[in-house]
């Protein structure tokens, strides 16, 4: 059985919160205890029926204003099937939330109210999760229970996503007619929506493919830490520990390190202090190379025969701002985290912004602001050792931090 | 000491790769980044099952080497004997480095009130020994078990929780947690907690202790013991719970599924004395681990998310 982690976005009141709930409720996943404070808590806020959003909405604010404010997670799990269901609240001013969820997801549910269709959040919320390359969209049209469940809405509204679909290059879409409220199309089909013949959203979310979305071919392995067990037995020992982001790494294979472009043969592959044969992305292992070399944490042991990265100190980046404090601007200087490295680096031009409803690029501003997306163009002060985001999502990614809060304030695809 | 081979399991192929071997690659990375990123990490030790977890990992993170984390254990004072002895045997043969700090002390230190009443509880208190520990050895790092399925605010942690120098949380002011890129970046006398299980369940931990062969104290299996019944509760008999009289003693075939303070840790009625039964009784079972087991948590709605703001972990 394997892992499907994916994120469920939509505007505030689509029913992100209630969708998930259904899924944990039909699923058979919350417990007795569970829903009995759910049942408690729904009948002092609200009179009558039990409110399956506060199963995740869970910080005390969020409960008093109703609101999802801060990513969280739930569990659950089918025969065929762990799911790990990220619920990023949907309005405007937490679209950095939503970046923060949408980040390490498989699939993305966009959720649309069939009475408003396809709405501005409709749109950033799918800019966003096509800009984060997450391979697969469902796009769940929600509370069909109040269109008389009509084929004629619903394929309205598809058609208007459809097309939207195609300027974003959202590669596998399925789009779904739910109620969240009543369970249509959850987990059984809809006896009231006969016209619709697709898969229902839990069928969906037990068969997407995600082996496919594995780059198994680039070798890419970022060292976190190197071991030295210095014992009399170990004297010799020195292992590179890292997790693999892409490929496969082998005995014997030949492999470079970047940015110093010296080359080893790999002696032995471990994972967890045993040898190994080969060990494969997102497997942690342990490298032992053949030569004495000067690796340390921040290299990146790259497969040699693989296509190789791009190094360089110039990086042209799709940035999301994610700070309320402060604004990006040209010559700006922040610290670049990509995989375990870390360097200086300046903000040399910024390009155009994307406007996230129109998806126009518009020279229209010289600084980011909370929530802006950008075309930046960055200087680092030690070269890097990347990958298109396109083409490697974990080796194409990087974080800008604040030199003085400390905090994280940008997420930058590199392209 | 390093694994020994009946620790040792058979690593996988990639086809095979299932979630326990995902959500253990995940946890692996994310303690060779605490090694990686922190100057002096911790790892907080509870003699219970998610910590126990949490240090088979990290060995198997640093195999061949030991793990390079200092254990700490903050001890209220009404911990179960047997979780005291299986934490000293396990150090002892790990050859980790353990730190133990009583919240008893912290108590005469500082002048505190211990809590009287009911169901009063050093759990709580817990956080100020914890806290001055983190000072007192400069730890910029800790590792904690926690998990996001515990409780509805856990559910809102980042794996890289920050907390300011007064060990705060707040949960408006996360930092974003982007792909896999852990922002460790703190000044002096902040810290960050760590949880590397964060994604996993109560089940999950158990179908990992079960395929890994992990030993467990005594008391995660059934075995005869003398209790406080209490509104419908077992707690375990000792003197550091005062019995009232609308309580009832009686001997019950139980196990624990925690293992924290006995004053807020009660026992389930059951007969599964071994790894696989307990697994068996786990899958089938309908009420979730802290609303059966912690009484701390069932005080009012936000509860945990009260004490994670004042520095608890
Ligand atoms: N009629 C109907 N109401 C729904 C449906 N799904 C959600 N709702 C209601 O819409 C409101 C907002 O739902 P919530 O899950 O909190 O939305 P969120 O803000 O996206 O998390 C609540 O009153 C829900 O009961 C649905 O399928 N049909
Ligand atoms: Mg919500």
């Amino acid at each position: 059985m394997d892992l499907l982690r994916f994120i469920t976005a939509g505007s505030v009141d689509d029913g992100k919160s209630t969708l998930i709930g259904r899924l944990l409720f039909d699923t058979k996943n919350i417990l007795a205890d569970q829903m009995e404070a759910i049942e408690k808590a729904s009948k002092t806020r609200n009179a009558g029926e039990i409110d399956l959003a506060l199963l995740t909405d869970g910080l005390r604010s969020e409960r008093e204003q109703g609101i999802t404010i801060d990513v969280a997670y739930k569990y659950f799990q089918t025969p065929k099937r762990k799911f790990i269901s990220i619920d990023a609240p949907g309005h405007i001013q937490y679209t950095r939330n939503m970046v923060t969820g949408a980040s390490n997801a498989d699939l993305a549910i966009i959720l649309v109210d069939a009475r408003q269709g396809v709405v501005e959040q409709t749109r950033r919320h799918s800019l966003i999760a096509s800009m984060l390359g997450i391979p697969h969209v469902v796009v769940a049209i929600n509370k069909m229970d109040l269109v008389e469940y009509s084929e004629d809405r619903f394929l309205e509204i598809a058609k208007t996503y459809q097309e939207l679909a195609q300027k974003l290059k959202i590669k596998d879409l399925k789009i779904i007619p739910v109620s969240a409220l009543n369970g249509d199309n959850i987990v059984d089909p809809s006896a009231n929506m006969p016209w619709y013949k697709g898969d229902t959203l839990v069928s969906v979310l037990e068969n997407v493919n995600v082996l496919n979305d594995l780059n198994l071919t680039d070798g890419r392995f970022p060292v976190q830490y190197v071991i030295r067990p210095q014992t009399p037995e170990l004297h010799d020992y020195r292992g590179y520990a890292g997790r693999i982001r892409s490929g496969t790494f082998r005995k014997g294979d030949r492999i470079t390190v970047l940015p110093s472009e010296v080359s080893s043969t790999i002696a032995r592959v471990e994972i967890a202090g045993q040898e190994v044969e080969e060990a494969s992305a997102p497997q942690s292992a342990t490298l032992i190379l053949d030569d004495d070399v000067d690796i340390s944490r921040g290299d990146l042991i790259v497969a040699s025969e693989a296509a190789q990265p791009v190094v360089s100190q110039d990086l042209e980046t799709l940035i999301c701002w994610m700070d309320d404090r402060k604004e990006l601007k040209v010559g700006s200087k922040f610290t670049l985290q990509h995989g375990t490295s870390r360097t200086r680096c300046s903000v040399r031009s910024i390009d155009y912004r994307i406007d996230i409803n129109s998806y126009e690029q518009l020279e229209d501003i010289d600084t980011l602001k909370l929530n802006d997306v950008a075309r930046v163009v960055l200087r680092t002060a030690n070269p890097i050792a990347y990958d298109p985001y396109a083409k490697n999502r974990t080796n194409g990614a990087a974080i800008l931090i604040d030199e003085t809060s400390n905090v994280t304030v940008g997420a930058c695809m590199i392209e | 000491m390093s694994l020994t081979k009946e620790e040792i399991q058979p690593a996988k192929s990639i086809e095979r790769l299932d979630y326990l071997d995902q959500l253990e690659a995940e946890a692996i990375y994310i303690m060779r980044e605490v090694a990686g990123q922190f100057e002096r990490p911790a790892l907080l030790f509870s003699g219970g099952k998610d910590s126990i977890t949490l240090v088979r990992l990290a060995q198997k993170a640093f195999a061949p080497a030991k793990i390079p984390f200092t254990l700490v254990h903050v001890d209220t004072g009404h911990n179960f004997e047997e979780a005291i002895r299986y934490r000293d045997e396990l150090v002892e043969k790990i050859g980790a480095k353990l730190v133990v700090r009583y919240v008893e002390d912290t108590i005469k230190a500082k002048g505190l009130q211990e809590p009287t009443g009911k169901n009063a509880s050093r759990n709580w208190l817990q956080t100020y020994t914890l806290l001055d520990t983190i000072e007192e050895f400069e730890f910029d790092a800790c590792i904690g078990g926690a998990r996001r399925d515990e409780e509805k605010a856990r559910a809102k942690e980042r794996i890289f929780s920050f907390r300011d120098e007064f060990g705060q949380w707040d949960p408006k002011r996360q930092r974003p947690e982007l792909w896999n890129l852990f922002n460790g970046r703190i000044h002096k006398g902040e810290n960050v907690r760590v949880f590397p299980i964060s994604n996993w369940t109560e089940l999950d931990v158990w179908s990992y202790i079960k395929r890994e062969n992990i030993d467990l104290p005594s008391i995660y299996f059934a075995h005869e013991r003398e209790c406080i019944l209490r509104d419908g509760r077992l707690l375990n008999n000792t003197p550091v719970i005062q019995p009232d009289e609308n309580d009832q003693i009686v001997t019950r075939r139980v196990r624990f599924r925690t293992v924290g303070d006995m004053t807020c840790t009660a026992a389930v009625e059951s007969d599964a004395a071994t790894l696989d039964e307990v697994v068996a009784e786990i899958t089938i079972s309908r009420i979730s681990e802290r609303g059966e087991t912690r009484i701390d948590d069932q005080q009012t709605e936000a509860a945990m998310e009260d004490r994670k703001k004042g520095g608890y972990f």
